[in-house]
């Protein structure tokens, strides 16, 4: 089934002309960017250097950086008046990358959504429980304007209180559900204790972090479902960026709307297809928020080979980061924003530990930190409250809870050279 | 009234919860030739702070913040009690009625009888209420 089957078939050739002809129109709309005015000027690109899709190497990167330097509307394209929704996305310290989206964009955006839920099978006769945060994270409105358009039925469920969800779930004859995959084995398991049955289940949408081929098979036996991997980031509207079909095997990344290239992180040189790489995407048809050759950090490959359904070049499922970002309880979650935070605390030291378990299938962080000396007062009611502070504080800023380890000064390692802070102990299958 | 003589210099010592932390100060001031009166262990989320009256706090305190320790010294009261039946009864009576609250108290037996020690907010107040109640106060003297 198709959605738009015209874009998503298009034969190499007439992709290739849209590519083009949307690029062009990217760069006459990221001319509205001051940072990208200088960006292009430095490297001496003006619109007509762009001639054909092989010119986009002569095009700076676009760094994650770059964006929170633009703290908050740096990178918008068209005036607030037309800017109809933002979302944030967490940063490398403090500040969070900001995003904007016009009418046009959000209608663009469930429109993929839309294009993914219908490859997959699901239809307006479907009932869908979105069981991910609705706040200032992309995946919980960005499924839900894209569920709506299909005409599925949409249960805005959100977060929490999975005992809850699950009595929706059953009582509401739910088909499709969307979460991470982690809150996905944790509803299974709640589900098996509390004897819920979910017959009426098909459909799970999983995404916001890294899966297992293990997990999917363990998924789709506890919860009798088929389950697919979606993929997106917030910089790129958000979910929808790429979704596996039917045949699961990679993902369909949306070629007319993004310009895919796989790179070697260090050099900055295209891969082959076949070679891992990282992830870099022009968006074709973003307005508010327009980028150039926009880094991800995922590390993926594009597959060699066709798809049986006929739609474009796949990439394969994320392998890792290209970067230190953290993937937690599907938060992007930086080491250098913990240690901005713990800066703010006098009376915590500046180094620290972090380690990430896997308790009961979720992410569990736990940030290890050394008191200060000269705050010692002898009392285990201070140390307590200094506990909670710096709990509150990582809350605040990462939102994101975690295990606060207070430690004896002096007691963490020190670093010569590349500081290896973050141990991830969390089973790689 | 001289409220001094009666204040006692605990040592409170930062630890982390893991095997091996109270043997490393208790070595250390086993070396140092000092010797432990009375001892407690308060503990929460990961983390305990030692406490203990020593006959030489100073050397103590040098000690173990040499071997990198986080120590500070705590202000104390210790506070006699009969070594009997109802003992801890009396003494706690008195202590609220006098209307003095403890921050946290251990105790411990020895040839001399009964102590409880007291961490209270007042110090002195709690000192001249106590003194005036009756009950008996130990000298900094009897420990260091």
């Amino acid at each position: 089934m198709y959605w738009d089957k015209k874009m998503e078939t298009l034969k190499t050739a007439d992709l290739k002309e849209i590519q083009l002809k949307r690029l062009k129109k990217t760069l006459k709309q990221v001319q509205n960017v001051g940072f990208y005015q200088k960006k292009l000027a430095d490297a001496g690109i003006n619109p007509s250097s762009i001639k054909t899709l092989d010119d986009i190497t002569k095009i700076p990167f676009t760094k994650k950086q770059d964006l929170r330097d633009g703290y908050p509307f740096g990178f918008f394209a068209v005036p607030m008046k037309q800017i109809v929704r933002i979302h944030t996305t967490s940063g490398t310290t403090g500040k969070p990358t900001v995003v904007g989206y016009t009418r046009n964009d959000l209608d663009a955006w469930s429109d993929l959504i839309a294009r993914n839920m219908t490859m997959v099978g699901i239809t307006a006769d479907d009932i869908f429980q979105n069981m991910v945060n609705y706040g200032m994270f992309t995946g919980g409105l960005g499924f839900h304007y894209g569920a709506e358009k299909i005409g599925m039925t949409v249960i805005p469920s959100a977060t929490g209180n999975t005992k809850r969800q699950l009595e929706m779930m059953h009582d509401f004859g739910v088909t499709t559900i969307h979460c991470t995959p982690s809150y996905a084995m944790h509803l299974s398991e709640v589900a098996e204790e509390n004897h819920v049955s979910l017959g009426s289940l098909k459909t799970g949408l999983f995404g916001a972090e890294p899966w297992s081929e293990s997990t999917r098979k363990m998924l789709e036996n506890r919860l009798g479902i088929t389950a697919y991997d979606s993929y997106g980031l917030s910089e790129l509207f958000g979910p929808g960026v790429a979704f596996e079909c039917q045949e699961r095997d990679g993902l369909h990344i949306w070629h007319d709307c993004y310009l895919v290239e796989i790179i070697d992180p260090q050099t900055g040189e295209h891969v082959a297809d076949g070679e891992h790489g990282e992830l870099v995407v022009t968006p074709l048809v973003k307005e508010a928020m327009p980028l150039l050759r926009y880094r991800t950090g995922d590390v993926t490959m594009l597959m060699e080979d066709g798809c049986l359904c006929r739609r474009g070049k796949k990439i394969a499922r994320i392998t890792g980061r290209s970067d230190d970002m953290l993937v937690i309880r599907g938060i992007n979650v930086f080491p250098s924003q913990i240690e901005h935070v713990l800066l703010k605390i006098p009376e915590v030291g500046n180094q620290f530990m972090v380690y990430i378990d896997k308790i009961n299938h979720l992410d569990e962080m736990t940030v290890e930190v050394e008191i200060n000396r000269e705050y010692f007062s002898g009392e285990l009611a201070d140390l307590a409250n200094l506990q909670r502070k710096v709990v509150k504080e990582l809350r605040d800023a990462l939102e994101l809870r975690t295990t606060v380890k207070l430690v004896e000064p002096g007691s963490l390692p020190r670093f010569e050279g590349k500081a290896k802070r973050v141990i991830d102990r969390r089973e790689k299958e | 009234m001289d409220t001094h003589n009666y204040i006692i210099r605990q040592i409170s010592i930062f630890s982390e919860n893991r095997p091996g932390r109270l043997a490393a100060i208790a070595h250390a001031l086993g070396e140092e030739k000092i010797n432990i009166l009375a001892f407690s262990i308060a503990e929460a989320n990961g983390f305990g702070v030692v406490r203990a009256l020593v006959d030489n706090p100073e050397k103590a305190h040098n000690k173990l913040q040499a071997l990198g320790f986080n120590i500070a010294f705590t202000d104390v009261i210790a506070v006699k009690m009969k070594d009997q039946p109802g003992g801890l009864y009396e003494v706690a009576k008195i202590l609220g009625d006098a209307g003095i609250n403890i921050e946290y108290s251990y105790a411990y037996s020895g040839k001399d009888g009964a102590v409880l020690i007291l961490r209270v907010d007042q110090v002195e107040d709690a000192i001249r209420k106590i003194r005036a109640s009756g009950a008996t106060l130990l000298e900094r003297s009897v420990f260091h």
